[in-house]
């Protein structure tokens, strides 16, 4: 999928959880909503993009997205 | 005229303390306010009667309903008396007798019992009434003037008015007064020259008569008849069946004769719409039997091939190998499913049990995605379950009715009639809509305040109404301090106090006056039972789960949920979405809203489903269509849905479509979709289908097979059989073993069964131990989720904004007499009061354009272009324009974006940023559409099959 398909949902998801759960708080938010509610291969999309510099992504989905990386490397069956 | 079998009783129910009377030397205790003459009834002996019916109010004009009462001179009519303690009446005496047939002979003077010929032979009161009173013909000089020969009305497509038939009892007008709130109807002139009249003496079809067919069922006689008993003669058999249009689920019996139906009645007994219906479930079924439907399968190679018609094996095991195919070469989770809110819970179930089962992925959503799905999950954060927390009956206790975006009267009008009704007692009303629907202003009926919002601009207008709220101190703090967290209402509250949240604040972003949005907002939290009704106006936004939640937030922090007469009520659009939302339809649920990443829930499906499930969410619609883009995505199987016209930005939905390399169709028609597939499989109507669809207040109905499959399979048997070949054996007797399985896997359906549906007649889940007989009012003493939660829902706009390229903004919706995407409502004669979708747009922008009513107009958007035909009204607002979908040649959505809701990819459909300027001709795409039309809806003659093998 094209990141910037995904960077505008991460961003869109952002826009909710900030206010209401504040700065900090947020990213574990966000990236809660994204392991509940996108596909595998999406978050790995997205996770690749912020690998590469996650251009495009607030600041609080970036932080998510870094969340989700660990959570998708701690769940990725070793090869 | 009655459904098959059905017992008056005269008059309606009352609910009074008990009165005990005597009736004909029988001891009768029954509440106060009863009449006698459903007192009489309910003790077994019917009073003759003709105006009286128990769906309406008494009248008294008949006369023939007389009884004696001791101790009183005269002789009163039975239904607009009142019962009494003591009191002692007499229902049969050879002076009533003798009145009665002196009335009868009047009736019968200018209505010969010529019954023979008569389409409501059998069914007719007047015929049964002479029977009963011992009249057989009229003593009178029937050389009088009468109203033999009357013209007949016969322009309504679906029933007719003889003149000569009428008794003038006013039941019809009444009807439409009491039941449907229309008043179309009235009795004009005086005397022997009253007759019935349409409006102001106008035919039934151009008068503002609906067609809900309220006035055709309190008929007594054949005067207002459906043309069905005359086509297709008497029926032979009624089934209860489910209505299969909107979410208000109405119960109708199917009167059939062999493999047709004659018509549907609509269920007295049905809990939802207690014997009324509307247009579309009432008459429009004629498409289960269209020529258009398609009852072989299907395949064809490429799709500008012709289809080939083909047996059931040959186009079940060529979708089976095409899908194994892909899965082999692109990997399992190539490949996905839709599901269907026009298909039984059963059906549904079966999809996603397929798709997790046989394919192996999560990869299953239903076309809930672009209608309700922020409903689904918002209602489930805030208070902790995905479903409306009342009964329609409940709106009867409302004291505040606060609906936003939705328009009851043309997409639920049954449950529209019911407010109606409960508006004309009294309760006060608030419309927030950007269009003047006809609740605003409609006959008896008007909104106490109409806030003509900006489209996209909900969540601005519902935190600035819980600015007022708080602001004011009309927070109800016991009740949120002892069933709500605390700590996230004092975050909320703290947000919405702030003086950028006032109403004065976001006047300029929601485009509604100040005074009017405070007054709104202090009757809704001060007026007792508010209640709020909602449709796809709120979720189809990018903010659609947002506004669900603070919709909540609003309910939560008045008291509003808990007991009749209040509550958060989804209007949902479809008659089944609710249920195919519970059924698991959803990539991230199992059935019963049960994560899929919840170990135990997911451990219950796989030990019953004998096989290993993924614990991770699989794609919805919209990221389906992504993947197929980027090449990752090759296999569907659409069931019961038509993406290709309902999923907004049609062109990026038709080249995802075009890039698949399998795609399977099971519908009833060639939809749009199908026009992009490989395999068509036949599907079934709801009148062929055995299972139960579940409406929007939760209320689980049996669907009955009321005719036999056209195609020879029901479409869970399809289902199954493409299961099997796909290496998935799925054993199941009858749908009724399809719900056992339901029932054992989902803690709302534990008490579910058949036999229970049967004796109960429907039941609101959750339906368990707890609630062994169902659920009527959700959340009464807490929260499913225990306390209730708030969140701070900040207004983000839209990013589809209004510009100088793009200066209107589109809105879209539905209109009474067509559905959805139309696929039913199209092939029925519903044509003749829709025939196309209109442009609605203001008079100052369509005299800025040059545009006048009728005049052919180009409306362009940043994702496409198309014509549509202009209606200026001030209906809608300057600045906004308004269309329907119910046409695929519209295109509709070739103008709405794939901008979508933050949590769950619900589109916005309800915001789209558009020119429109005065055309001469139709749209590119139009030009291309129907090209392409013609060539992928081509079916192989037996000769062209001969020649390609």
């Amino acid at each position: 999928m094209h990141a910037e398909y995904l960077v505008r949902m991460a961003n869109q998801i952002g826009d909710f959880f900030v206010p209401d759960k504040g700065e900090s708080e947020a990213p574990a938010a966000i990236a809660n909503h994204m392991q509940r509610f996108w596909e595998r291969s999406m978050r790995t999309q997205l996770v690749a993009h912020w690998n590469a510099g996650g251009a495009g992504l607030s600041p609080a989905a970036f932080k998510a997205a870094e969340i989700v990386a660990a959570h998708l490397a701690a769940t990725t069956p070793k090869a | 005229m009655y459904a098959i079998n059905h017992h008056d009783l005269g008059t309606p129910a009352s609910d009074g303390a008990a009165v005990t009377l005597d009736i004909d030397g029988q001891t009768v205790t029954v509440p106060s306010g009863t009449s006698l003459m459903r007192a009489a009834a309910l003790a077994g002996t019917s009073v003759p009667k003709l105006c009286a019916t128990d769906t309406l109010k008494a009248f008294g004009s008949c006369r023939l309903c007389l009884v004696e009462i001791e101790g009183r001179r005269d002789f009163p009519a039975s239904c607009t008396t009142p019962v009494a303690n003591g009191m002692k009446v007499r229902t049969q005496s050879d002076k009533l007798s003798a009145l009665r047939r002196g009335v009868m002979e009047l009736y019968v003077s200018d209505h010969p019992l010529e019954c023979e010929a008569c389409p409501a032979k059998g069914h007719c009161e007047l015929e049964s009434m002479a029977e009963v009173v011992g009249v057989t013909k009229s003593p009178y000089n029937v050389k009088g003037p009468t109203h033999q020969g009357a013209v007949a009305d016969t322009s309504n497509p679906y029933f007719n008015f003889n003149a000569d038939l009428c008794i003038v009892c006013s039941r019809c007008v009444r009807a439409c007064n009491e039941v449907q709130g229309t008043f179309a109807l009235t009795v004009d002139s005086r005397g022997f020259a009253s007759t019935i009249s349409a409006s102001q003496k106008e035919s039934f079809l151009a008068s503002e008569c609906v067609s809900c067919g309220a006035c055709v069922e309190s008929c007594p006689t054949a005067a207002l008849s459906e043309k069905g008993l005359i086509t297709v003669g008497k029926p032979e058999k009624a089934v209860t069946t489910t209505c299969a249009y909107c979410g208000v689920g109405c119960s109708f019996v199917a009167e059939v004769k062999g493999q047709q139906v004659v018509r549907m009645a609509p269920n007295r007994d049905g809990d939802a719409n207690h014997g009324h219906a509307c247009v579309k479930g009432r008459f429009a079924y004629g498409y289960a039997t269209h020529a258009d439907r398609i009852t072989k399968p299907m395949i064809r190679a490429k799709i500008t091939d012709p289809w080939q018609e083909v047996s059931w094996d040959i186009a079940i095991n060529h979708a089976a190998s095409e899908f194994k195919r892909i899965q082999s070469q692109y990997g399992r989770d190539s490949v996905g499913g839709i599901t269907s809110s026009r298909c039984t819970n059963e059906e549904v179930y079966l999809v996603q049990k397929l798709v997790r089962a046989a394919f192996g992925t999560n990869n299953v959503d239903t076309c809930a995605r672009v209608c309700h799905s922020p409903t689904g999950y918002g209602l489930k954060a805030t208070i902790g379950e995905s479903a409306g927390t009342q009964t329609f009956d409940s709106v009867q206790k409302s004291d505040v009715i606060f609906v936003i975006g939705a328009n009851p009267t043309d997409g639920h009008p049954v449950f529209g009639s019911q407010m109606k009704r409960r508006l004309r007692q009294g309760a006060k009303l608030i419309v927030a809509d950007p269009r003047a629907i006809d609740l605003v202003r409609t006959p008896h009926v008007k909104a106490d305040y109409h806030l003509p919002l900006k489209p996209g601009t909900n969540v601005a207008l519902l935190n600035s109404m819980a600015h007022v709220i708080v602001t004011e101190g009309l927070t109800r703090e016991f009740y949120v301090e002892s069933r709500c967290d605390v700590d996230s209402y004092q975050r909320w509250k703290a947000f919405v106090a702030q003086p950028s949240q006032s109403p004065e604040a976001l006047e300029a972003v929601t485009g509604v006056p100040a005074g009017d949005l405070r007054a709104a907002a202090r009757l809704y939290a001060s007026g007792n039972n508010g209640a709020i009704y909602y449709g796809l106006g709120v979720t189809e936004h990018s903010q659609g789960t947002t506004t669900v939640i603070a919709i909540a937030n609003l309910a939560m922090a008045t008291g509003n949920v808990g007991r009749e007469g209040v509550g958060i009520n989804p209007l949902r659009g479809q008659n089944n979405v609710q249920g195919s939302c519970d059924m698991g339809s959803f990539p991230h649920e199992f059935p019963g809203y049960q994560h899929v990443s919840n170990d135990k829930a997911r451990s219950s499906f796989a030990a019953e489903w004998g096989v290993t499930l993924a614990a991770e969410p699989g794609l919805r619609i919209p990221n389906m269509f992504e993947a197929a883009l980027d090449g990752s995505f090759k296999g569907l199987y659409v069931h019961g849905e038509d993406i290709a016209q309902s999923d907004p930005n049609t062109q990026h939905v038709t080249a995802a479509l075009s890039a698949m390399e399998c795609v399977v169709v099971q519908d009833l028609f060639l939809c749009e979709t199908a026009k992009f597939a490989h395999v068509f499989l036949p599907g079934s109507s709801f009148l062929e289908k055995d299972g139960t669809f579940t409406n929007a207040e939760r209320r689980i109905s049996r669907v009955r097979q009321a005719i036999e499959p056209l195609a020879g399979y029901a479409d869970w048997q399809v289902t199954a059989m493409l299961s099997e070949a796909l290496g998935y054996s799925m054993h199941y007797s009858s749908p009724s073993a399809i719900m056992d399985e339901i029932a054992r896997l989902t803690p709302t359906f534990t008490d579910v069964s058949y036999a229970k549906l049967d004796e109960l007649g429907s039941i609101q889940w959750p339906c368990n131990a707890e609630a062994p007989n169902g659920t009527p009012t959700m959340h009464i003493d807490e929260f499913v989720i225990g306390r209730g939660r708030f969140f701070v829902t900040e207004y983000v706009a839209t990013a589809e904004r209004v510009n100088a390229r793009f200066p209107l903004l589109l809105t879209t919706g539905r209109i009474l007499s067509q559905y959805n995407v139309g696929a039913q409502t199209r092939r029925t004669d519903n044509v003749v009061w829709h025939e196309e979708d209109l442009l609605e747009i203001h008079p100052d922008d369509a005299e800025a354009r040059g545009i006048k009513h009728g005049d052919w107009v180009g409306v362009a958007s940043r994702a496409g272009d198309t014509v549509l035909r202009a209606e200026v009204t001030e209906r809608v607002q300057c600045g906004v324009v308004y269309t329907t979908f119910h046409y695929p040649e519209s295109g509709a959505n070739v103008i709405t974006t794939d901008n979508s809701d933050w949590a769950t990819n619900c589109p916005e459909y309800k915001v789209t940023a558009v020119q429109v300027s005065k055309v001469n001709h139709p749209s590119a795409w139009q030009t291309r559409y129907r090209e392409f039309s013609k060539e992928t809806t081509r079916v192989a003659r037996h000769t062209d099959l001969a020649t390609s093998s």
